[in-house]
């Protein structure tokens, strides 16, 4: 158990020696921060007080991590900003630091992730003290079943490949983006908190944006869709499966494309499930649907997504089952379905 | 004008000339690596599990036509039998194809260039992540046993991509494997 004001020589030591073993050929551990508390998210770990220049947000359209609930916090290098011209690639200046904390009933973990002078991202976990006084570093490969989510479900800290898998294109920042922090928030969007503290123009004008498109904040990022019900299930999916289930990338050969993307007009968002050739859905018919099927079985074979999760997300596969049995038209045949 | 139009010329010549030349070097190259491929793909036993097996006049022998086109979709498995407690683990069907164990059932891949069942749609980074990660086309589930994808990971770079341009270079062989099968439960 870790001394408050005594931490030190013993805590210290033992923690180097486990990563010297885990982590010795990617990076130089003695570089690495040890405890969150030393990567300037807390002006006082103690009291849990952040840090002045550290900026709250919540997406939009939050990723299920099997009901943990989440914090965000973003801290821009002294006077840098986004680089924000590209609402669909937004561009991080070095230096840039991430957090997001993670609680079942309490703190769990918090991840990190730092903008190093190459350009580079360097993504970490710290595993909360069981009487949160600090969290320290997870070993590279991460740490299964460090706790249990509301059904007794193991909850597994990630290994850093893992991150890297999701995070993985673009400059590798998945919530913090035009769509995920527009002024035009998704009511429907399942497990959203209800505000966001920094929208697209408060962050403007906080300065932290540089050549946000002005539309974005006259007319801001919305998904295109048909109905109310429509646009939150290709939120939800954009954020739980988009990542991977891109036009570019690793999955590309199974064109499968579920993010969405602004079209024409930067502030209209566009589905790739909007053009897709129907194989996954089929209307009217949720369980005989493969992306719904997908969704709603933790077989680690064929549960989707594939990691981080042991828990299906059921709020989620209500909406999306409701979509499909009565927001999609049924075709005469299936592969000219178009949602 | 002239001058121009003998620049031209002799640009073009040279174009073809470089032309004629080079895919000759790299076709010879190409043609190494090729040959490089199917060294490893045959020492590495690949066709074990991938080529069905079917029975021949002196036992079961790879079904050469169907060349690492993997579980034949035609052959339905029925259930695999349970095994009693104990040091057996794993049954494998006949075709050496299908696999069952504590992980379930796992079909083996088709690995002709196949544009829709097999790995056509593959590029080089797909082939080599699935086998450095472990993880289906290299972003998604894990691969499941008994898959040796470790061993494979330890190949090199180069390796690696000989051994995906000469899968690339056989013949497709359409063939929808089916998905794995859950454990019961
Ligand atoms: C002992 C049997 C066995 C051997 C030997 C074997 N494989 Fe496999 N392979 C499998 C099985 C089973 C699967 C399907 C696994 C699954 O569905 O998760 C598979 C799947 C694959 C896949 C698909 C991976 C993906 O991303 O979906 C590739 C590629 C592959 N094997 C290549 C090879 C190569 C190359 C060799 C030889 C170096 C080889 N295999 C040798 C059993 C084998």
């Amino acid at each position: 158990m870790l001394v408050r004001g005594e931490r030190g020589v013993l805590t210290k030591l033992a923690w180097p020696a486990l990563l010297l073993a885990s982590c010795a050929k990617a990076v130089d551990p003695s570089a690495l921060p040890l405890f969150l508390s030393e990567t300037g998210l807390y002006a006082d770990v103690a009291g849990k007080r952040i840090a002045a220049g550290v900026v709250a947000y919540e997406p939009q359209y939050p990723l299920w991590s099997d009901g943990a609930t989440k914090r965000r916090w973003i801290r821009l290098p002294e006077g840098g900003a986004v680089d924000a011209h590209d609402p669909d690639d937004w561009r991080f200046p070095v230096g840039t630091r991430l957090w997001k904390e993670f609680s079942l009933g309490r703190r769990v973990e918090t991840r990190y992730m730092e903008k190093l002078a190459d350009g580079s991202w360097r993504r970490l976990v710290f595993v909360w003290d069981a009487d949160e006084s600090d969290a320290r570093l997870a070993p590279e490969a991460g740490l299964p079943a460090v706790a249990k989510s509301a059904d007794g479900a193991p909850y597994d800290v990630p290994s850093r490949a893992d991150c890297a898998l999701c995070h993985s294109h673009g400059d590798g920042v998945l919530g913090f983006s035009a769509l995920q922090l527009s002024d035009d928030r998704d009511p429907l969007a399942p497990h959203a908190s209800a505000s966001n503290p920094a929208t697209l123009t408060e962050l403007t004008r906080l300065g932290l944006l540089r050549d946000l498109p002005a539309d974005c904040l006259e007319q801001p990022p919305r998904i295109d869709a048909a109905t109310p019900r429509e646009r939150a299930v290709l939120g939800y999916l954009h954020t739980n499966c988009g990542s991977c289930h891109r036009a570019d990338g690793l999955l590309a050969p199974l064109g499968l494309v579920l993010e969405a993307r602004p079209g024409e007009d930067s502030s209209e968002y566009e589905s790739g499930l909007r053009s897709n050739d129907g194989r996954h859905l089929r209307p009217g018919a949720p369980d005989e649907s493969l992306l719904w099927a997908r969704m709603s079985t933790r077989t680690p074979s064929a549960q989707m997504p594939p990691l981080a999760t042991h828990r299906v997300d059921s709020a989620a596969l209500e909406l999306v089952g409701a979509w499909i049995r009565e927001d999609l038209v049924p075709t005469d045949t299936r592969t000219d379905f178009r949602p | 004008m002239s001058k121009a139009i003998y620049g031209g010329t002799l640009f073009a010549a040279l174009v073809l000339a470089a032309s004629l030349l080079l895919p000759e070097a790299s076709s010879a190259q190409r043609n190494s690596r090729v040959e490089r491929g199917r060294y490893l793909v045959e020492a590495m036993g690949c066709a074990d599990c991938h080529t069905p097996f079917r029975l021949g006049p002196n036992g079961p022998e790879p079904d050469v036509e169907r060349g690492l086109s993997g579980h034949p979709a035609e052959l339905v498995m029925p259930p695999a039998p349970r095994l009693e407690p104990g040091p057996w683990l794993v049954v494998s069907s006949g075709t050496n194809t299908a696999w069952s164990g504590p992980w379930g059932v796992s079909f083996t891949s088709n690995l002709t260039p196949d544009e829709e069942t097999g790995i056509g749609k593959w590029t080089l980074e797909n082939f080599s992540a699935a086998m450095r990660t472990g993880r289906h086309l290299g972003a998604g589930r894990a691969i499941l046993p008994p898959m040796p994808w470790q061993a494979v990971s330890k190949l090199t770079d180069d390796d690696l991509a000989a051994i995906f341009e000469y899968l690339k270079s056989r013949p497709p062989v359409p063939n929808r494997v089916p998905e794995p099968i859950a454990p019961r439960g």
